[in-house]
């Protein structure tokens, strides 16, 4: 479904993407795990038309991306990490006018939008501006605009960054159900939990390149399954082991207060990079 | 093409509407003041040729005020648009055209200038000036509002802070405002300015206002030149659109 080959991308002079080559599959939920910095909102907004590649090439549905190619943008939704409502406009007349650049037909578009208000839980706001709106619903309602259209694929940056824990786990709740029901959807992250706990593949990327590539699970299994935690000197150690047997039995020849977990993609991450994955 | 150039026009007419008390009162300010220290305060006693100075004056105004409103409707706007809400993303991410983009934000700045020049018509019509309101004089004006708003569209794209906005009004915006004949003739100008002034658009707008409203003759080398400008700057606005980021 999406395709990226060779894709480079330099910011005055700055490499931002480094040879970035992914396929997404239809159906999954892709996450593209790693730092600030690391390329993940470049590559999305490459992906979404809103930045060019320096070099490589970004297909959809086998058709290569560009700005002015109407029917790859029909079939994408895009929700921005930054708040870009029209904060002066109504929940509602968001979505009309989200409506109105996509062509969905006015005896349907009415219909549709009571639907997504209601999907996101904001019907008794929709007549509200959305100035008034917290962060949460602000969020809920960017996800209903990027479905006015029905796409097939959903970009998702940083779909909960800035979000309270409550909040964040209602969002994974309509990512899911997005998911659910047909919708492929790529998002970016830099929460390990997000990515762990979501996403049915992930892409680890720091420093503009992909530097790994599985499943959740697949990508812990290449550092192991336990980590030991040990103080030292003021920091902390992190001690991976293949499994928890084996953790527990290097935990007892210690005499530090040692926390015993099991790994996470976080650990993947320190293995790969030697350090954490930060904000 | 058209719906999606009518849905960008939509929009800002939305938010207008929302705006409209503030966005009425401040259109007011510029023309009222305008007039009351040029026309009236300024030019009540002043005799220009056979004709009075506040019916020389009024057209040269209406040019300014249009100038102004169709070039901060679209520019200000744009600009905060794109760097500081990002709702302009809403709109590149979209299925519609660069050119339906821009034409439906250029309308959009052209309305706001027919309004506030509008206002300007009304009002000196209380301060007693006689004017010729022909079907050229509203080509002539839409046109200067068009070049300006396109001018105010390439200024959003191009520059990249709110700062750099007021710098681009202050040295572009500013000086076209005192030097472009709204307020006397260019004429006045020794040689090498003189010239300089003549390629100014905000010259040919008042210049070809004047000359229709005061029933004058045709100034077609001033729409011909306000046309060329008109074309450049949209094909200017749509380049600048499309390479956007």
């Amino acid at each position: 479904m999406i395709e990226l080959k060779g894709l480079c991308k330099d910011y005055n002079g700055v490499r931002a993407i480094d040879n970035l080559n992914l396929k997404v599959k239809v159906g999954e939920i892709f996450g593209l795990l790693g730092p600030n910095g690391a390329g993940k909102t470049t590559a999305i907004r490459i992906l979404t038309t809103l930045a060019r590649p320096t070099a490589g090439k970004v297909f959809i549905n086998g058709k290569e991306v560009s700005r002015n190619k109407a029917g790859i943008k029909s079939e994408i939704g895009v929700v921005s990490q930054t708040e870009n409502l029209d904060r002066q406009l109504t929940a509602r007349e968001n979505l009309e006018l989200h409506g109105r650049l996509f062509k969905v037909p006015a005896s349907k578009r009415r219909a549709r939008i009571e639907k997504l208000l209601a999907f996101v839980d904001l019907t008794a706001r929709a007549h509200t501006a959305v100035e008034y709106f917290s962060g949460g619903m602000k969020r809920r309602l960017m996800i209903a605009r990027a479905l006015v259209h029905e796409p097939r694929l959903l970009f998702l940056d940083e779909p909960t960054v800035g979000l309270d824990p409550q909040v964040r786990r209602k969002i994974w709740d309509l990512i899911r159900n997005l998911n659910g029901q047909g919708i492929t959807v790529l998002l970016t992250t830099h929460y390990i939990e997000e990515a762990e706990l979501l996403c049915h593949r992930v892409g680890i990327m720091n420093k503009g390149q992909l530097i790994a590539l599985g499943t959740p699970a697949e990508l812990k299994a290449r550092v192991g399954d336990t980590v030991v935690e040990v103080p030292y000197n003021g920091e902390t150690r992190y001690l991976v082991f293949e499994n928890r047997k084996k953790g527990l039995q290097h935990a007892a020849t210690l005499k530090e207060n040692l926390v015993i977990r099991e790994s996470n993609l976080e650990d993947v991450f320190v293995e790969l990079t030697g350090h954490k994955v930060g904000v | 093409m058209l719906y999606d150039t009518y849905t960008v026009f939509w929009r800002e007419m939305v938010l207008l509407r929302k705006k409209f008390k503030s966005f009425f009162a401040g259109s007011m300010v510029s023309p009222l003041l305008y007039l009351l220290s040029f026309g009236w305060g300024l030019g009540r006693n002043i005799q220009l040729d056979s004709t009075s100075y506040l019916d020389f004056v009024v057209p040269g105004i209406v040019a300014l005020s249009a100038m102004n409103a169709s070039y901060s409707g679209t520019g200000t706007s744009l600009n905060v648009s794109r760097l500081y809400y990002k709702t302009l993303e809403e709109f590149l991410v979209a299925p519609i055209s660069v050119v339906s983009l821009v034409l439906g934000n250029v309308f959009s700045g052209c309305f706001r200038g027919l309004f506030s020049a509008g206002l300007i018509i009304i009002f000196s019509c209380f301060f007693g000036a006689n004017l010729c309101l022909g079907g050229w004089f509203f080509v002539s004006l839409l046109l200067t509002c068009f070049v300006f708003a396109t001018l105010g569209l390439v200024a959003a794209m191009v520059v990249s802070s709110h700062e750099g906005m007021s710098r681009f009004g202050t040295f572009v915006i500013l000086p076209m405002t005192f030097l472009c004949g709204t307020f006397f003739k260019v004429e006045s100008y020794p040689g090498a300015i003189a010239w300089f002034v003549k390629m100014l658009p905000l010259t040919h707008a008042s210049i070809s206002l004047r000359a229709l409203a005061m029933n004058a003759e045709f100034p077609l080398v001033s729409l011909l030149v306000m046309t060329a400008y008109a074309l450049i700057l949209f094909i200017l606005g749509v380049w600048v659109t499309y390479r956007v980021e």
